[in-house]
């Protein structure tokens, strides 16, 4: 299939965009690496007016340190949470994380913003978001503001971005040496979006753990925090008991969907082993 | 480092040499010339309005506003091209009491799957095309839907064909010896039901067709991405009415096609409708969409079979019962039953048992059809006889090495004829099995199978022997009524230069055709390979043939060839000895070089000869007439088919909390006769293979209730991919058959006949600590956990 004719503007600022989308009566869409609005305008799933190029915003680019936190531009590719020495340093989840996103050809161009906006709920990096407690820094036409990743994913693609705003920036506190991190997925293929996945940031005296975040990809409408199993951990040790219980308590933290390949006891089950083996590694890093 | 020589030291022995392919550089660079690439001057653009109902009743179609848009010059319909095009019905005579409805390019009053094309649009560009079509407003009247293959069969249910007593297009029994009998007084019986999903080809580049039709010469010239142009001149010719002669089939470069484009297909015939009536040319490509619905899928089987044996392992009888849903039609013109056929006929092939029942039967049900895939029914047939093997193996408590080393057909008592009457000139089972074995290291894998198990880590080994049916003799195609040649063409050039110019009718889809022809050109004739030009897939240049299909290329072409260089090569001879007063037979060529035949000191070099023949003939002696150019046709005689064989291996993980299978190792031991060029061999096992092992772990179109295909795109239909394959390891026997002078037979599907088999006995074995067992493939996670009671 083609995609239905459009208009095509490229932005150098966010102000640009911003007029840009507000003048289209927001039947305009922000183009960032294409790799998801691409296929769905070929598909003809969407078909708007006017694609506003973003990529070419010096704003949205870069990673740098800000006080406390890490600033990672909207811009930065899949494939620069790899190569990007800051990443690895002080977001080792995201460092993680990036090897199972897709393949190396969408790495090249797919964005951390543009996959934050989308909010698939079997993406890698919006679940991360939520793991690692990150901001989502957002430009609209009625100023700039701030939104917890806890208070972002709304439901099945659906977030807290108003028509026409922006994701600049993704703010991720700064990873600390009492911190672990465990990051992995079940997939049939290598790159595919995974039956299920999970990534833990924990913060741990001796092995005692002090704070802990859990958050499942692929198991429902949006990226899930299990809140459940997090407060089973709280306190205590990473023994087989506690990883035992944990997974005890995951029924009553996840819904997943029917799926004519995937009935919902059996992604249940899979969340129960990774949550499992991702504990024990944990545990293990003591 | 000296190694001793062999005959591949001569000058110009190329059969059994690794040489690149000539292609493969252009290719590389980006150079290939594909239909998808194609673009003529005044050329339009063809899409589709597909049904999105599985089964309904074709009421009103608006195509006004469509006919509107700007930039369309055409909106046609089923009853528009039927004025045109002859209907069409896919059944073969000698596949008794087989039946199929007549089928049109676009549908007149029913649309019987899902994705059916319905309404053609033909614009300025496709995206005008398909704006247009999202104009066209169809009123559908919903009939009952047969999907399964259970209610396809139910009496009194819904039929596919409205009218017709039932679903079945064809039913088959084979009855030889006393198969009751023998269950009778076996001392063991394994039974299983297996079953085996529908996949789809899923070639790189999708279906391509540019249709030019011009009025004022009344001919049709066809760009087709096709295996075979010839098939489709003659289908093209009689179903539009025109001659023969004045239609033109051109196949260039073509991205894979895996017998996935050798049928007729309706938006191809719609095409060629369309440029007829619009005096214009008109292309259409499937888009990857497009390819998921409508291209031919294969598979779809289930298989019940039991075996008997005595008390000590040998095989007595077996029973079996195939059932396979095709779709709504037989796919034309090579039927959609063919699969069924060798599955029934290629079980057990590899044993030398005697009683042997099987029933197939062939239903209808409203998805797209089925056909001919790559190792048509071998992968079916070897799993079945294999993982019976195993199950028998496993309660009689032999090795699995032990019961087929026991009951092969032994490499010395050929010629045989399988109790499905398949007749077998050499086989040579016993020596693939001894050489698997030691490949495989296969003490060493279960030594180490034993110590990871005590370790929680689940291996699996698997073996599976095969029979692949090569060089296909009219016996295939041609006895039952098709116009599908199993003869091949060539026509050899000298050129005035001294350079050699074949044309064959044997095609290239990227497995390297055009270089094996031009290895056995190179050798036969005595020149260097680069100087032999090989031309194929233009029905307007190549002589008529079979082209590529049932691993027929190296055996039949490669004969061809062969054949036609000789006698260029005694022309040549003749009128070198006229030069050089000698007897032709006191002559031979090397290296481009007449030479002496018992010295092999240089005379004349053939160019020489070229260029007194072609520019100076009038130095020859009165009467000479120098043919220079020769044809020559071939087909094969003596056995109906040249039948192969092999055995394969594999080695994989179970990660029973999560059914995921990890493939560590795969190996095969191959004899398909003359190997031309070890390389392309070999990339033609591991392809194989590949796709053998797709169909194991990932491969399936999965359909819902109401008929539509839930996967019908690259992110859900999973085709195997790098990161999930194993290293292969190969090894080939060779036994040549008798019937050529080359000796060679086919080799393209052996890798996919038994790679599924293998990982289904492998994941088996690994699961036999847990008493859970696996009969149905793809193997996915969902199946492995509910095996192993997790779910
Ligand atoms: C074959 C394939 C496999 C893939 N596999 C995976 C996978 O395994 N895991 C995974 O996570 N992803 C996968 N993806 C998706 C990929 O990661 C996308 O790149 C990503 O989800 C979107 O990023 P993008 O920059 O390409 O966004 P685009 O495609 O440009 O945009 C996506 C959406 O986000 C909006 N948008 C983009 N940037 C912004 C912004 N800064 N502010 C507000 N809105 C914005 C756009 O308007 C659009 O609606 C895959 C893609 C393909 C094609």
């Amino acid at each position: 299939m083609k995609a239905r004719a459009f208009s095509y503007f490229r932005a150098t600022t966010i102000d640009q965009a911003l007029e840009a989308h507000a003048r289209a009566r927001d039947d305009a869409r922000f183009i960032a690496g294409g790799q998801s609005l691409v296929p769905a305008l070929s598909l003809r799933l969407q078909a708007p007016r006017l694609l506003i190029d973003i990529t070419h915003i010096e704003e949205l680019r870069g990673v740098r340190r800000e006080g406390g936190t890490l600033r990672i531009g909207a811009l930065t590719r899949h494939c620069e949470m790899l190569s990007e020495p800051l990443i690895a340093e002080f977001a080792p989840l995201l460092h993680a994380a990036a090897p199972f996103v897709a393949h190396p050809a969408i790495r090249n161009r797919g964005t951390f913003g543009g996959s934050v906006a989308l909010a698939d709920p079997a993406s890698e990096f919006p679940a991360m978001t939520l793991a690692l407690d990150a901001e989502i820094e957002i430009a609209g036409p009625s100023g700039r503001r701030r939104v917890k990743a806890d208070d972002f994913f709304i439901d099945l693609f659906e977030t807290a971005l108003q028509p026409g705003e922006l994701i600049t920036a993704i703010h991720v506190p700064l990873f600390k040496a009492d911190q672990r991190f465990a990051f992995d997925e079940l997939a049939r293929r290598r790159g595919d979006y995974a039956l299920v996945g999970c990534g833990i940031m924990a913060t741990c005296t001796g092995d005692r753990v002090d704070d802990i975040r859990i958050s499942f990809f692929s198991v429902g409408n949006t990226p899930t925090r299990v809140r459940g199993a997090e407060n089973t951990l709280l306190g205590a040790r990473l023994d087989a008991e506690r990883i035992a219980a944990a997974q005890g308590v995951l029924e009553g933290d996840l819904a997943p969907p029917d799926s004519d390949e995937v009935p919902p006891a059996m992604r249940l089950h899979l969340a129960r082993v990774l949550l499992g083996r991702l504990l024990g590694r944990l545990g293990e890093g003591a | 480092m000296s190694t001793p020589l062999t005959s591949l030291d001569r000058p110009n022995s190329y059969i059994g040499r690794s040489v690149p392919r000539p292609n493969a550089k252009r290719l590389l660079a980006g150079r290939g010339r594909y239909v998808s690439d194609l673009k003529l001057p005044r050329m339009l653009h063809a899409a589709f309005l597909r049904s999105p109902h599985a089964h309904a009743k074709i009421g009103s179609i608006n195509t006004e506003p469509a006919r509107g848009v700007e930039g369309v010059h055409l909106v046609a319909t089923g009853e528009d091209l039927a004025k045109l095009c002859t209907p069409w019905t896919g059944t073969l005579d000698h596949f008794k009491g087989m039946t199929s409805a007549p089928q049109w390019p676009l549908p007149l009053d029913r649309v019987v799957w899902a994705g059916q094309a319905v309404v053609a649009v033909v614009a300025e560009s496709r995206a005008i095309a398909e704006d247009a079509l999202e104009l066209i407003e169809i009123d559908y009247e919903d009939l009952p839907v047969v999907v399964d293959i259970d209610s396809a069969r139910v009496a009194g249910g819904p039929l596919v064909n409205p009218g017709s007593a039932n679903n079945t297009c064809f039913r088959s029994q084979l009855d030889s010896g006393t198969v009751d009998d023998a269950f009778a007084h076996a001392a063991h019986v394994v039974e299983e039901e297996f079953t085996f999903g529908r996949h789809t080809a899923v070639t790189l580049e999708p279906r391509a067709i540019v249709a030019d039709y011009d009025p004022a010469a009344g001919a049709l010239i066809v760009h087709h991405a096709t295996q075979t142009p010839y098939q489709f001149q003659d289908l093209y010719s009689r179903h539009y009415g025109i001659p023969e002669a004045r239609v033109r089939v051109i196949a260039t470069d073509i991205g894979g096609s895996f017998g996935m484009k050798l049928h007729v297909y309706h938006e191809d015939m719609a095409v060629v409708g369309l440029s007829i009536l619009l005096g214009r040319p008109v292309k259409f490509v499937a888009d990857r969409m497009e390819s998921f619905v409508s291209d031919i899928h294969a598979r779809d089987h289930r298989v019940r079979a039991r075996m008997a044996l005595d008390a000590k392992g040998e095989i007595l009888a077996m029973d079996v019962l195939d059932l396979t849903a095709i779709g709504a039609f037989s796919t034309y013109p090579r039927t959609s039953v063919v699969e069924g056929n060798q599955v029934i006929r290629l079980i057990g092939a590899p044993y030398r048992f005697r009683n042997y029942r099987a029933t197939l039967e062939v239903i209808f049900q409203n998805k797209v059809q089925t056909s001919q895939y790559r190792a048509v029914g071998h992968p079916i047939a070897c799993a079945v006889t294999e993982r019976l093997m195993d199950m028998a193996a496993s309660k009689i408590g032999l090795d699995p090495f032990a019961i087929r080393a026991q009951n092969v057909i032994p490499d010395d008592a050929y010629p045989q004829t399988s109790p499905t009457g398949y007749r077998f000139e050499a086989l040579s089972h016993q020596a693939c099995l001894k050489r698997l074995h030691e490949i495989m290291d296969y003490d060493g894998l279960r030594a180490e199978q034993a110590d990871l198990r005590k370790r929680g880590i689940y291996r699996g080994i698997g073996i599976a022997a095969f029979v692949e049916i090569t060089n296909p003799s009219p016996a295939f195609y041609g006895v039952g009524g098709a116009r599908i040649s199993s003869q091949d063409g060539a026509i050899l050039s000298l050129t005035p230069s001294g350079e050699v110019r074949c044309m064959i009718s044997v095609t290239e889809q990227g497995q390297g055709t055009e270089a094996i022809i031009s290895q056995i050109v190179a050798d036969q004739l005595g020149v260097a390979q680069e100087h032999v030009k090989v031309i194929t897939g233009d029905t307007e240049v190549t002589p008529h043939g079979g082209a590529t299909w049932a691993c027929r290329g190296a055996g039949i072409g490669g004969e061809t060839a062969l054949q036609a260089t000789r006698a260029l090569k005694r022309n040549i001879l003749e009128i070198a000895a006229l030069i050089l007063q000698e007897q032709p037979s006191a002559l031979d060529i090397i290296d481009g070089e007449v030479v002496d035949a018992a010295t092999r000191k240089p005379r004349l070099p053939i160019a020489e000869i070229a260029r007194i023949a072609y520019f100076r003939s009038d130095t020859l002696p009165p009467g000479t007439q120098a043919q220079l150019t020769v044809s020559h046709h071939f087909a094969p005689q003596g056995y109906p088919f040249a039948f192969t064989n092999g055995i394969q291996g594999c080695v994989l993980d179970v990660d029973v909390e999560t059914g995921l299978v990890k493939l560590l190792k795969h190996f095969i031991v191959e004899d398909c006769g003359r190997v031309i060029n070890p390389m392309l061999v070999d990339e033609q096992l591991r392809g194989g293979i590949v796709q053998g092992l797709g169909a194991a772990l990932f491969e399936e179109c999965r359909y819902s209730d109401t008929g539509q295909l839930m996967n019908g795109s690259l992110a859900d239909y999973l085709v195997p991919m790098p990161m999930e394959m194993p290293d292969i390891v190969i090894a080939h026997v060779e036994t040549p058959t008798a019937d050529t002078v080359l000796g060679a037979k086919g080799v393209g599907e052996a890798g996919t006949a038994a790679a599924s088999a293998c990982v289904l006995n492998a994941v088996n074995d690994a699961l036999a600590p847990f008493d859970a067992t696996i009969n149905s493939m793809p193997i996915t996670p969902a199946k492995v956990l509910k095996a192993l009671k997790r779910l």
